[in-house]
């Protein structure tokens, strides 16, 4: 599967032992290096940096003090400010955080900060785009052979497209703003093999809640997780996000996917940038593998409390639920409703319980009311989602997937069972301490929904 | 115990001082009770008194970024389990607070570990009315500081009055972010299962010097691993106090 490269000069690479890997060789492009081993400590020049509302007013609080109340970012083209967290709501110090994030881009005249000012109505904010994770990729600002880093432990979100993506806090962040680097270990290199034919009624998040479940929540950490096979080729970008979102459930550093056609397809039109995509030499060293036959693999779900508490979505079947909630970086894009749609559309029947919907960006919620879901005779998610039975379609943020303020919508204020296509159920995530949260694809999600209780889709599809 | 806080950014690291300095920065009458080393001090008046179980270490004053971290850190322990992750730390409905405004970070530390399930935690990590706690050590198992990258989850722990994290392993994040901002020092254990011959409330010293963590009330020793890569880093002062000392950016006007 390897795809023709030029062939480098011995004289270029020195003696080098073995190869390296995709992450490794990102690493060193980016730290201006001929070759490093999983490790080292190297200082990387960053290509993007990404933070929000909830961690960018600390963020720039750090930058100001280090550098002065006057310094200028390193790179006004290369910070993207995106507010998406607690957006929708009257928590006056959440509102204040979005001001300061926009205070700051017009101070240092920061080319992308996509902003909201009107609460009431999301749809009068042209700027907005919503869940940063998913803005970052529609808006082009991930490429291959990047490094991209965001105050956002989902970041890794973006290796999807074949670059360095991870999440950090706001010390570091503050660090990058004014300098354009930060100190970073070069990790090793997990390799997940996934090959076989996906079966119709399995999804991207069924397959990365297996991985977490069989490696456990500490399995990656400190290392890059990178995933090829034929299943992965056959995935479009936005199942790929799912599969490198998750990472950091497992502990991992970073995710990484092969750029290839699909990945350019997706890209055209999105960004002017150049870019250059890297892919793992045959000699690379990994530091183990894991290969899954997909074809084999069932529905799972992640009860709670754990990401890793995996279990087999028939084999909860019994467990009687209050609420679904599709929605989050993880699984509110485009394709994760579609996917929810489908299922509805084939049991033709209304849910059970209360179904909330919420979509990750501005785009997301466009494509829910206009793109005619296929076998539907030309039915938008929106309407088959309606004649389901579930709550309209909300405003796009990260919403409840975190809790966040009181009046968030779809928060879990009381303790409830949830079956959610977010990415983490430990206690108190969703608001309750004592709410119960089971991790799912959509198409378990909505399953669940039309039954009542925990249910593989396979029930319907 | 009333204080009040004001955040300064000094190039200092271990300073402890009980006493009116006159080259104090700030050039206040306080009592500087930051045992860590950081790129940004907490400056504390308080009229507290002081009980053997607050003892912090004590070293000189200094003005320029120094390279003695502290050694000895004692106090009352608060035990937890493995795969304690950063909502349980710091809940996300109070991440509207900026950790880089000094009273928002003192509210911040009000809320540490206010997401622990009191039915697996009885024991309030800080007893309701006040803001900060009586353990400034916490033990723990595997995995501590899971989840999120907010740097709201060791800031609150700092800010809560922790000043040692001793645990089995680490998440990444939050041991990078630990390191970074100098609020709470993250060690690891040599061996698994200490946190199960630790009960909350035991008196406990970790001592750097010679790795170790002694827990008095059960008699015990248990082997801390070396601090590895991170060492420079704390050792400079945090993240940007290394740059500045490798040469990596220029110092501070």
């Amino acid at each position: 599967m390897a795809p023709a490269q030029p062939s480098r000069a011995p004289a270029t690479t020195g003696s080098v032992k073995h190869g390296m890997t995709m992450t490794e060789k990102i690493l060193a492009k980016s730290s201006d290096k001929s070759k490093l081993e999983p490790g080292e400590n190297i200082w990387v020049n960053i290509d993007v940096l990404m933070t929000h509302d909830v961690c960018g007013p600390g963020t720039i609080g750090i930058f100001k003090k280090e550098f002065g109340k006057n310094a200028k970012v390193w790179d006004k083209e290369k910070i993207v400010i995106i507010p998406d967290h607690y957006i929708f709501t009257s928590d006056e110090r959440a509102n204040r955080n979005v001001d300061i994030i926009r205070d700051f881009a017009l101070e240092q005249n920061i080319k992308y900060f996509y902003d909201i000012k009107d609460l009431s109505n999301f749809k009068v904010n042209p700027d907005y785009k919503g869940v940063c994770h998913v803005a970052l990729a529609q808006e082009g600002h991930c490429r291959p052979g990047e490094v991209l880093l965001g105050t956002d432990s989902h970041t890794c979100n973006a290796g999807a497209f074949g670059q360095f993506a991870t999440g950090i806090g706001n010390t570091d962040a503050g660090f990058v703003m004014g300098t354009g680097k930060l100190l970073l270990k070069v990790p090793p290199t997990m390799r997940f093999v996934l090959d076989g034919e996906m079966p119709h009624y399995l999804l991207a998040k069924d397959l990365i809640l297996q991985i977490i479940g069989e490696i456990t929540v500490a399995g990656a950490t400190y290392k890059s997780m990178e995933f090829v096979g034929s299943t992965v080729e056959s995935l479009n970008m936005e199942e790929r996000m799912t599969l490198c979102n998750m990472v950091v459930e497992a502990g991992g550093k970073n995710g990484v996917v092969p750029p290839d056609e699909t990945t350019f397809k997706y890209l055209e039109g999105k960004t002017s940038v150049n870019y250059e995509p890297v892919y793992s030499d045959e000699s690379a060293k990994f530091i183990s593998e894991y290969r899954f036959d997909v074809s084999k693999l069932e529905p799972v779900v992640a009860k709670p409390h754990s990401p890793d508490n995996r279990a087999l979505a028939r084999e909860c079947k019994d467990v009687k639920i209050d609420r679904v909630y599709i929605g989050s970086c993880t699984g509110g894009k485009t394709e994760d409703f579609m996917a929810a749609a489908k299922v509805f559309l084939a049991s033709g029947k209304k849910v059970k319980v209360p179904t909330f919907l919420v979509p990750a960006t501005q785009k997301v919620w466009i494509d829910l009311y206009s793109l005619p879901v296929p076998g539907s005779g030309g039915k938008t998610c929106s309407q088959i989602f309606e004649e389901a039975g579930c709550d309209t379609p909300a405003s796009p943020s990260c919403g409840a997937c975190l809790g966040g303020p009181r009046d968030t919508y779809a928060r879990m204020n009381e303790p409830m069972v949830c079956v959610s296509t977010t990415n983490r159920n430990f206690p108190g995530r969703m608001g309750h301490k004592e709410g119960q949260i089971y991790l799912a694809s959509p198409y378990t999600a909505a399953a669940s929904a039309l039954t009542g209780y925990v249910t593989d889709p396979r029930e319907f599809l | 115990m009333a204080t009040t806080l004001s955040s300064i950014q000094a190039p200092v690291s271990t300073i402890c001082a009980f006493s009116q300095r006159p080259h104090c920065p700030t050039g206040t009458q306080s009592l500087l009770f930051v045992s860590k080393p950081s790129n940004y001090v907490i400056f504390a008046k308080t009229s507290y008194s002081f009980k053997p179980s607050k003892i912090r270490p004590i070293t000189a004053l200094r003005a320029t970024p120094s390279s003695s971290p502290p050694t000895t850190f004692h106090g009352q322990c608060y035990v937890l389990g493995d795969n304690i992750d950063t909502d349980q730390i710091i809940p996300a409905e109070h991440l509207t607070l900026v950790p880089s405004k000094p009273d928002e970070y003192k509210k911040l530390g009000s809320f540490a570990f206010s997401g622990l399930p009191t039915s697996l935690y009885p024991i309030p990590f800080i007893q309701p009315g006040t803001d900060s706690t009586q353990y400034p050590i916490i033990i723990a198992g595997a995995n501590f500081g899971c989840g999120s990258s907010r740097e709201h989850a060791p800031v609150a722990l700092g800010a809560a009055g922790v000043r040692a994290v001793v645990a089995e392993s680490y998440a990444r994040i939050f041991f990078r972010n630990s390191v970074a901002t100098g609020e709470v020092y993250p060690i690891e254990l040599e061996h698994e299962g200490v946190n199960k011959q630790c009960t909350t409330g035991d008196i406990v010293t970790v001592d750097l010097d010679r790795n170790v963590f002694i827990n008095h009330t059960k008699g015990k020793e248990f082997v801390l691993k070396p601090i590895g890569d991170a060492g420079p880093v704390i050792d400079a002062g945090g993240i940007f106090a290394y740059a500045r000392k490798t040469g990596m950016i220029s110092s501070m006007v």
